[in-house]
């Protein structure tokens, strides 16, 4: 069993990696990004039994800062 | 007085923080590794150096902040104890929720390594005994993930309490509201982003960081 975490940057937390990467898309010529954001995939190969519980509390605990972050889990 | 340094796999400036509170205080902190589970009895300030613990993966300080002697360290700062984080330190505090939040990427992006001036905030900390508030002092800094956020509630709270311990002031990483750093509600746990252990004598270039170690020894005794 397969879990995917998405972790992202919370709307209004400013992103400078973003933005450079933005920026580094119109030096290419890209004109049609309007914004980037960037963020991390986590995979996590889970023992049988593992619950969804369990992978919230992980993103709780460790994966995620909720201060700044949000988080989205998607089981394989 | 009795002190100790936690350190952090990665942790680079724990030996600058050692010798930085044993010039002060004439005595050497124990050096505490991070599986440790309790503090030496007695301890009376506990220091978390700066470094890139744990290669700064997943987030700066977040493994670290996870780390079993995390525990010894907040029931330390709930009894009262001082416990001072410096660059690392500071993402290890913010991290394990012991300060409010997160230091992000400088805004600039870049690596930023030099000394700068800042303002003392509140002089009523601990900590900034040894400063007048509103006076320019002068430390290093040297990080990439110093940038400082929080809501503005917290950010509003952590003004009108008096607990933005140090601003800059000069352009430094884009901060919110210029902090550099910040104490608990308490006022005994203090992040700090610039260096104090590495001013601390002349030959360092300047000696205002001593001033931080010697108004803990005055608030702790020797």
């Amino acid at each position: 069993m397969k879990a995917r975490v998405f972790v992202t940057l919370k709307p209004g937390v400013l992103d400078p990696q973003g933005k450079a990467i933005h920026h580094a898309l119109e030096g290419l010529g890209f004109a049609g990004v309007n914004d980037v954001r960037a963020g991390k995939l986590i995979e996590l190969d889970l023992a049988d039994g593992t619950g969804d519980a369990d992978v919230e509390a992980m993103c709780q605990k460790l994966l995620a800062n909720t201060v700044i972050e949000n988080y989205r889990i998607e089981r394989l | 007085m009795k002190s100790a340094v936690i350190v952090f796999p990665g942790s680079n400036c724990d030996r600058d923080l050692a010798v930085a509170i044993e010039q002060v205080t004439g005595r050497a902190p124990a050096m505490v590794w991070h599986r440790e589970t309790e503090l030496p009895d007695g301890t009376a300030l506990v220091g978390l150096p700066g470094g890139f613990s744990y290669g700064d993966y997943l987030r700066t300080g977040a493994i670290s902040a996870r780390s079993p002697v995390m525990d010894a360290v907040a029931r330390a700062a709930a009894r009262g104890t001082p416990v001072l984080g410096v660059c690392n330190g500071f993402q290890v505090l913010t991290e394990a929720g012991l300060l409010p939040g997160a230091l992000m990427r400088n805004a600039g992006l870049n690596f930023v390594c030099r000394e700068v001036a800042l303002t003392v905030g509140s002089a009523a900390t601990a900590f900034t005994g040894g400063f007048e508030a509103g006076a320019t002092i002068r430390l290093p800094v040297a990080h990439h993930d110093g940038n400082y956020f929080a809501d503005d509630d917290t950010l509003d709270r952590l003004e009108g309490e008096g607990r933005i311990a140090f601003r800059y002031a000069e352009p430094v990483n884009g901060s919110a509201r210029d902090i550099a750093g910040i104490v608990s509600e308490r006022g005994n746990v203090l992040g700090m982003m610039p260096h104090p252990e590495r001013a601390v004598e002349p030959a360092h270039g300047g000696t205002d960081g001593r001033r931080l170690f010697e108004a803990l020894l005055e608030r702790v005794g020797a």
